[in-house]
């Protein structure tokens, strides 16, 4: 599964460590929810950066305190139809401030890059190579959007009202 | 008429453009039908029985006569020659080719119409009151603020994958036309006690298999605030709404299970952490959405102009008048309903020639400008009084000015099992029956009276909320209809209750009318309208007469 | 998309043909005995035990391309001809029930 950073593929750095499977000493490690907060110390500690996978189902608030000191934060969408992660990623990225990785894991096509990186995401495990590829190309798609977000995009509103301005400035 | 600048055509095409490579990928088998069906719903198209249906948005009803010619050319060019108009203010094709939808979206897309959440799990088409901006006593044009909502909700990131649809709809008058109180977020606009403009907001309002009546959740939230009250509704809703359970996963059923109170806090709490946010809408914002709406330069005219003092000896031009044609704000000026309920007709549809007509008459008497309603009807909202017999008789010739608005053949139908993989049962052939067992003068004895009609439990003809619900069900391979009586989706809306065990499709009308005649016996006088007698008396009397024979 | 669990389900009770909508335009179309689709319901294959007709649906789901939304309907045999067997697909077969224009 191809995974895309900052609009590129690359090599995924991070190991997704399975449920009870032994953590190794160093390197850079997803692990679940429950055990990243079965001993968040110890493991903020660890040689190598740790992230966590944080289920849809679960607030963010949660995992507030630990945001500082996390590489990586993947949130999940077990079906593309799920939205939940949506709102755990502006929140996360709005409300708490939290600018490291947010990674989209789950199943992941293209026909939702915009939306994601809208939402905050940076990082994309892409179900599909052919949705990787066409990632650029994808975010190229929309050049007029009509909400506010953390990403800070203008929106329509915005456009009009400097257009407005400096319209009335230049008479 | 909201004038649509650069920026807003430019992101209906980039959309099209995004969903002819969706279409190209489907078509290829780079995306699955299990893949295909979600992004296909975001664009207003599914598969119905014989074919695909496209469903395209007519944002809060109002309609350019340009727009609505693009409508006919579409029906007549990608589709076979006529479109239906439904209960959210939008109008759907029956035979679709998906091959050639994306070409058909760019033809709309040229005149500012797109299919945008028309379907799917997500925000609509935000409706409004039909005659928003012309009826009298408007606190002001809900459009404005549909506006602003309609561009809010267009490809939301958060909120495009929620647990289940959700409808918003907005009214500014003290007679709800926009049926607020069945859809999941109803708002009311109103002035509080300093004069300022804001919503009572309702929520947690639907039919379907579990109806419930909105309930207000903030008496006041003022105008620079409803969007991010919205959102905050909309953020808990993601989060909390179940999805583990389709049946379940409408907003009504969170509010109804945590209740009003517990969902108003929540709520609350996150708004509070929302504080004021970019989604506050300054004095200038609003006024930005305000200034791209015109209005016609009305002209002085007379309240009671020579044309129609002598037109009034027609008596079924004044039939038409005093049924099809409601006061407007500015004096010398008339709404005027356009029926598409003709006798033995289907309800809401409207053929190619009828719309380019429609429009032509808009263009020389409504300024160019048609709107759609929630009872599937159009009208021409700016027509001056002196034009009225003129344009009676051209409506007339068009099968348009059929004198039962509001009347009880003035059904609301869904398409039923003739076009619906979800139908158990059909819906117009019961709609036309009834249409040719009223005739207009009995029509009007019988006053104002609401019969909607559902196909199946999804209430697509809102039969809960018609003065006569009529509700298609399926017992071993037969169709057999449920009826309810005493619904009704106006500022009183409330649910019809059933009357008794459900009758065969051959018995549907004979039994409709045996409720009518029940009604013009046991009421107490001839202004008590239908829905008013079921509420004084109940359902029993109305029970027994239908069913002591049967 | 019928999954597999579902499919295990099926039971059948009397003549049956796996029916669809073609993808590119939406027609109604019938599984053929050759593997294929055609809009004529004369051209269906029609089984008549339900691992026949587990059989049909999963072949006729996997061309996913081709046609969308398969399903099990029942069909009457008579004098040698394939006729709907429910008021469903009796108006999937043969149209809409209704008058557009009024009369």
């Amino acid at each position: 599964m191809p995974l895309v950073k900052n609009a590129t593929i690359v090599a995924d750095p991070f190991v997704h460590v399975a449920e009870g499977a032994e953590l190794p000493g160093d390197g850079a490690i997803l692990i679940s929810a429950e055990r990243f907060l079965a001993d968040p110390e110890a493991l903020s500690r660890r040689a190598g950066k740790t992230g966590v996978i944080w289920p849809n189902n679960r607030p963010v608030d949660d995992l507030v305190p630990y945001l500082d000191r996390l590489a990586a934060v993947a949130l999940v969408f077990p079906t593309f139809r799920d939205g939940r992660a949506y709102s755990q990623a502006r929140l996360l990225r709005e409300r708490h401030g939290y600018d490291g990785e947010l990674r989209a894991t789950g199943q992941i096509l293209r026909d939702q890059f915009v939306f994601m990186t809208r939402a905050g995401f940076d990082t994309f495990e892409v179900k599909k190579d052919a949705d990787a590829h066409a990632f650029a190309e994808t975010m190229k798609r929309y050049s007029v959007f009509y909400q506010p977000t953390g990403d800070g995009r203008l929106t329509a509103l915005h456009r009009r009202m400097q257009q407005r301005h400096s319209e009335s400035a230049g008479q | 008429m909201y004038a649509y600048d650069e920026l807003d055509r430019t992101l209906i095409n980039e959309r099209v453009s995004e969903f002819r490579d969706q279409v190209k990928r489907r078509l290829s088998g780079e995306l699955t039908e299990d893949e295909f069906k979600i992004l296909r719903l975001q664009n207003g198209v599914y598969l119905q029985l014989h074919a695909y249906m496209f469903r395209v948005a007519i944002p809060y009803g109002t309609l350019s006569s340009k727009q609505l010619r693009r409508l006919a050319h579409v029906a007549r060019r990608y589709d076979r020659g006529y479109g239906h108009f439904t209960t959210r203010q939008n109008i759907q094709y029956n035979w679709i080719k998906l091959a050639e939808l994306p070409d058909a979206l760019a033809e709309l897309a040229e005149v500012g119409i797109h299919a945008m959440q028309t379907s799917g799990n997500n925000m609509r088409n935000v409706t409004s009151d039909q005659w928003a901006g012309v009826a009298p006593g408007e606190v002001e044009d809900p459009r404005i603020w549909s506006e602003i909502l309609r561009q809010h909700t267009t490809l939301h990131p958060e909120f495009s994958f929620l647990p289940r649809k959700f409808k918003i709809a907005i009214t500014a008058s003290e007679h709800d036309r926009a049926a607020i109180k069945i859809h999941d977020i109803g708002l009311r606009l109103h002035k509080n006690a300093d004069g300022e403009v804001g919503f009572e907001v309702l929520v947690g309002g639907g039919l379907g298999r579990t109806p419930f009546i909105a309930k207000t959740i903030k008496p006041f939230v003022h105008g620079r605030d409803i969007l991010s009250y919205v959102e905050a509704i909309l953020r808990v809703y993601n989060q909390y709404g179940r999805r583990d359970n389709i049946y379940k996963a409408r907003i009504k059923i969170l509010v109804h299970e945590l209740g009003i109170e517990k969902f108003a806090k929540e709520v609350d709490e996150e708004w509070k952490q929302m504080g004021d946010s970019s989604l506050t809408l300054d004095r200038s914002a609003i006024e930005e959405v305000r200034s791209r709406f015109s209005y016609p330069a009305y002209e002085k005219l007379p309240h009671m102009p020579d044309e129609l003092k002598q037109a009034a000896a027609d008596p079924l031009f004044e039939r038409w008048r005093k049924n099809s044609v409601a006061p407007h704000k500015v004096q010398g000026y008339s709404i005027v309903t356009l029926s598409l309920k003709p006798v033995g007709g289907p309800p809401g549809d409207a053929t190619a020639d009828q719309m380019d007509a429609v429009a032509d008459l808009a263009d020389r008497y409504s300024f160019g400008e048609i709107r759609v309603g929630h009872e599937q009807n159009l009208a021409l909202p700016h027509v001056a009084k002196r034009d009225l017999p003129q344009l009676w008789k051209a409506l007339d010739r068009l099968g348009l000015a059929t004198p039962n608005v509001n009347l009880v053949t003035d059904i609301i139908a869904c398409p039923g099992l003739d076009y619906c993989s979800l139908a158990n049962a059909r819906s117009i052939p019961i709609a036309q029956e009834l249409t040719k067992r009223f005739n207009h003068d009995t029509a009007e004895l019988i006053g104002r009276l609401h019969i909607n009609i559902s196909g199946c439990i999804n209430a697509c003809g809102h039969h809960h909320v018609g003065h006569i619900g009529i509700l298609g069900v399926e017992k071993n391979g037969e169709e057999f209809y449920q009826i309810t009586i005493g619904g009704r989706a106006d500022e009183n809306a409330q649910m019809g209750v059933l009357i008794g065990p459900a009758v065969r499709y051959a018995e549907v009308a004979d039994v409709i009318e045996d409720i009518v005649e029940a009604y013009l016996a046991l009421r107490d006088r001839p202004e008590e309208l239908f829905v008013d007698t079921v509420k004084r008396l109940g359902v029993e009397p109305f029970k027994e007469r239908v069913y002591a024979t049967r | 998309m019928t999954s597999p669990l579902e499919q295990k389900k099926i039971r059948i009770t009397g003549p049956s043909m796996v029916t669809a909508n073609r993808t590119w335009d939406g027609a109604v179309v019938y599984r053929t005995a050759k593997q294929g689709w055609s809009t004529a319901i004369a051209d269906a294959a029609i089984v008549s035990t339900s691992d026949d007709a587990r059989a049909l649906l999963a072949e006729s789901a996997a061309d996913d391309v081709g046609a969308v939304g398969a399903y099990i309907a029942p069909v009457e045999l008579r004098d040698g001809g394939i006729t709907p067997g429910n008021l469903r697909e009796h108006i999937r077969s043969k149209g809409i029930t209704i008058d557009l224009l009024p009369a």
